[in-house]
């Protein structure tokens, strides 16, 4: 006998209610399948944490750049071809020191420099960090594996406003003499969140 | 809004679920989703303090439960319901099934009546206002002092943005905060910095 079929799910499934917005626009002529399937080719293939990893080593290996990116990061990353959308007008690069370590968030949201950093991981995303690292930080960056020293300062920058933020990571010990690619291939989109440190094992 | 999505220091919740390489996406249709709310603010459908507000507008039971592509769906949905480009019998004879939605809140408002501008250095104090409509003020700054560290370019007031209120776009002020003047004896040690927005700032002496 044929398992008996409930009448209405409580709601529809998630990716018939995504196939439902996704069709009605389409009908519209508001978007076309072609244009979604751009949008998640840049989101797949282009909005990667490759493209930040690059800013990062240049601006190890070049004080001019460094300086550049510190005064004005949204001009500074277009010089490497990394555009960032209009409503962001605004790229503020965090340098971490020996005595002073930046961390990224968005309490509201979950904004991010996603042009630049990439889409922000999961965790990000979730009540846990959200809630937690602007009045716990310390704790929670130990438990997400990044154990700072007590004299450390941290800075915690809480994206509220449509300025966006990354951290330029310390250039680890050892690197001397890197190659930029070299050196980009270290470094993690956790880092330039600033939840991890580069290390260069 | 004091809606639940306003999580800045919240307590009660757990370790963070962190993994080295998280995953960004988990489904086809996230990514789908993702584009398509891109794709309907650049067609003019809806704004971005608009999106972020639908979100916002969710049934808190909706959105505690909901992950971050189920919310970008709703955001999307809702607004496009609301704003007429489709209907939710549309949607759910689509769907197959129900289609929750984000209720309407508000209502709006527009800049401050006294602004004044702030420069690196001055004492600022958070204005201890609540909004019924969408603000990016989060609520741990509410009634406190900082410190202005550098000005950002301006950008349209998001508590009239997000309701097609006229308004004149405002700078936003990066202000430092210190732990312990956001909790008192209840945070750790940590300078906290806020993009603030003009008109919920006024200077203090």
């Amino acid at each position: 006998m044929a398992p008996k079929i409930d009448a209405a799910p409580i709601v529809a499934a998630l990716p018939q209610r995504a196939d439902a917005i996704e069709t009605a626009l389409v009908s519209r002529g508001i978007t076309s399948v072609k244009a979604v399937d751009e949008g998640v080719h840049l989101a797949d293939e282009l909005w990667l944490p490759e493209r930040g990893a690059r800013v990062v080593a240049k601006a190890w290996v070049d004080p001019a750049f460094r300086a550049r990116l510190l005064a004005n990061g949204k001009f500074a990353v277009a010089e490497l071809g990394i555009e960032m959308p209009a409503h962001h007008r605004h790229l503020v690069v965090l340098e971490n020191t020996n005595d002073v370590h930046n961390v990224i968030c968005c309490t509201l949201c979950s904004c991010t420099a996603l042009t630049v950093i990439g889409l922000p991981p999961d965790w990000y995303k979730d009540l846990e960090y959200r809630s937690r690292i602007v009045r716990e930080s310390r704790s929670v960056l130990r438990e997400m594996g990044l154990d700072l020293p007590a004299a450390m300062e941290i800075r915690v920058w809480d994206t509220t406003a449509d300025t966006r933020y990354m951290v330029l990571p310390l250039r680890p010990e050892g690197t001397e003499g890197w190659t930029e690619a070299r050196l980009a291939a270290l470094v993690t989109k956790d880092a330039m969140i600033g939840v991890s440190r580069v290390s260069a094992s | 809004m004091d809606g639940v999505h306003d999580l800045g220091g919240k307590q009660g919740f757990g370790r963070v679920q962190h993994r080295p390489d998280a995953a960004v996406f988990h489904a086809e249709w996230e990514k789908r989703v993702n584009a398509l709310y891109g794709l309907a603010v650049r067609h003019g459908v809806f704004n971005m303090d608009e999106y972020r507000h639908a979100i916002e507008r969710m049934d808190p039971r909706h959105y505690v439960r909901a992950g971050y592509y189920e919310r970008v769906l709703t955001g999307l949905a809702t607004l496009c319901v609301e704003k007429g480009v489709i209907t939710l019998a549309e949607l759910e004879a689509r769907a197959g099934g129900p289609f929750p939605l984000a209720r309407l809140l508000g209502p709006g408002r527009s800049n401050a009546p006294k602004r004044c501008s702030h420069g690196p250095g001055d004492k600022v104090r958070v204005v201890a206002q609540h909004v019924s409509g969408h603000v990016r003020m989060p609520g741990y700054i509410r009634g406190k002092l900082g410190v202005v560290i550098s000005v950002s370019p301006v950008y349209p007031f998001p508590d009239a943005h997000a309701h097609g209120i006229p308004a004149e776009d405002e700078p936003t002020y990066d202000v430092r905060f210190h732990s312990r003047e956001l909790w008192p004896d209840a945070a750790e040690d940590a300078l906290v910095h806020v993009g603030v927005f003009e008109s919920y700032l006024e200077r203090a002496e």
